[in-house]
């Protein structure tokens, strides 16, 4: 299974305790996660991405294996680890100071 | 007995304030979609037990919700509002051009007659109408096709729709003002639209007296009366009584004409209220008393409403979407503020009271009167 980490806000709209699992079969893409993530809440398209022009909101980020993922090919599979379950893939709203 | 439902939207939440037909014991209950910024909340007079909310975030996007049961439980609805056939351009800041793209919702607005029927204004300027109680959302295009639209560029606040009329007693008739833009009118149901600007003059445009590019700040009528029209514009409160078509200065001796709300009385049409704030680059009360303005004569002719509201050393701000009436009576009167307190005076403004202190900041309020 396929370990996703929403942010609160997102957790909160969708109702979601914890992390997601979502079953997804190879190849593992962030575009694939966040289809299916929409598919099993509905509650949450358009809140990660734009509806129509599928572009990953400014201030959303994707981290996998401690690294920022967020600018790579969202039609290239994520690291192992994440594909294997074994590391999360977190998807990350950005920090408001003040 | 009747009583009253306060709708609150906040920077960090809904809020929903309940009391019975005396409006001086209330339950607070909240906050709803806590964290997250709502616009607006607004119910529909068919049933009253249906209510629409916006919610908006700048990293999550546009997320729309209804409830079917006054607030209880609220479902997820349809937040796709795509820009109908050709997109065009608008001027920007920096006299750029950029095309026209949505940003969020500032206002929903249910229609009198048909509780599945319901329009949102939103940012960049534009109407949508949904028939189907939120779930799909569908582009009156002829507002933002208007042959004025190329040059129409955003206030500081965005290029927002951020007031929607309708007429009751024409049905094809509706008004919209759209910040440093102006207002309209449509008499097909919002097909196509004329600008409804003559008379209102604003020095911080290039021709004081255009056909747009006037800062409408909110419109209010009253059901009983629709041709008479009342605005609170950046500066300058004005009046028409011909639906829009001309517009007349009705500031009078109020201590500020610069604001954003304004609202009639619930059973007196003459009767108008708005809360003067210092100026556009002080947002605040004038010297720091919180003073609602009440005119019984339409206009000109304003006195200071006080009673319970802080007189000293208050600097809070009161926005375009805070300020709204029962249909009680006596009238009952509510705006929200930037502080957080929302008061409510249910004697036509004569004694206030707050109804809560320390809410977050206030965007919008609105009151449904229940059976």
């Amino acid at each position: 299974m396929i370990r996703v980490v929403l942010p609160a806000h997102l957790r909160l709209l969708a109702n979601i305790n914890g992390e997601v699992q979502l079953d997804l079969s190879p190849p593992v893409t962030p575009r694939r996660i966040v289809d299916e993530i929409e598919r099993c809440y509905p509650a949450l398209r358009g809140t990660i991405r734009d509806v129509q022009t599928q572009q990953r909101r400014a201030y959303v980020r994707f981290f996998a294996c401690r690294e920022d993922v967020s600018f790579a090919d969202p039609d290239q599979p994520v690291a192992p680890p994440v594909a294997a379950g074994e590391e999360p893939f977190i998807i990350l709203g950005a920090i408001s100071g003040g | 007995m009747s009583s009253v439902r306060v709708l609150v939207g906040t920077r960090k939440g809904a809020f929903i304030l309940s009391s019975d037909g005396k409006r001086q014991n209330w339950q607070v209950d909240g906050p709803y979609f806590g964290g997250w910024e709502i616009y607006h909340l607004k119910g529909s007079a068919v049933n009253p037990n249906r209510i629409y909310a916006s919610q908006a975030s700048e990293w999550f996007g546009q997320v729309m919700h209804r409830s079917d049961d006054g607030g209880k439980t609220w479902q997820t609805i349809g937040n796709e509002f795509v820009y109908r056939g050709e997109v065009g351009t608008h001027q920007w800041f920096d006299g750029s051009i950029k095309p026209w793209a949505f940003r969020r919702v500032w206002h929903v607005e249910p229609s009198p007659t048909d509780a599945d029927t319901v329009f949102a204004g939103v940012e960049d300027a534009a109407i949508f109408r949904s028939t189907d109680g939120g779930q799909t959302w569908e582009e009156l295009s002829g507002l933002r096709r208007h042959g004025t639209s190329a040059d129409w560029h955003p206030g500081a606040g965005g290029l927002c729709l951020h007031t929607i009329l309708l007429d009751p007693h024409h049905a094809q008739r509706m008004f919209v003002a759209i910040s440093a833009v102006g207002a309209f009118r449509s008499e097909d149901g919002g097909e196509s639209w004329k600008p409804i600007n003559r008379g209102l003059k604003s020095d911080y445009i290039p021709d004081p007296e255009a056909e747009f590019g006037h800062c409408v700040h909110r419109i209010a009528m009253h059901p009983a009366r629709p041709q008479v029209l009342f605005m609170q514009k950046h500066w300058d409160v004005l009046r028409s009584d011909d639906a829009g078509d001309h517009w007349y200065e009705i500031s009078g001796n109020l201590p500020s004409d610069f604001g954003f709300v304004v609202a009639v009385h619930a059973h007196e049409p003459d009767t108008v209220y708005v809360v003067p704030i210092k100026s556009d680059s002080e947002h605040y009360p004038p010297e720091g008393k919180l003073r609602v303005y009440r005119s019984r004569t339409g206009g000109n002719e304003w006195e200071a409403l006080s009673n319970g509201l802080p007189q000293q050393n208050c600097y809070v701000n009161v926005l375009r979407d805070a300020m709204a009436v029962d249909e009680l009576d006596p009238c009952g009167v509510y705006f929200g503020t930037t502080g957080g307190q929302v008061y409510v005076s249910p004697d036509g403004g004569d004694h206030w009271q707050a109804i809560v202190h320390d809410l977050p900041a206030v965007l919008s309020v609105e009151v449904q009167t229940l059976p």
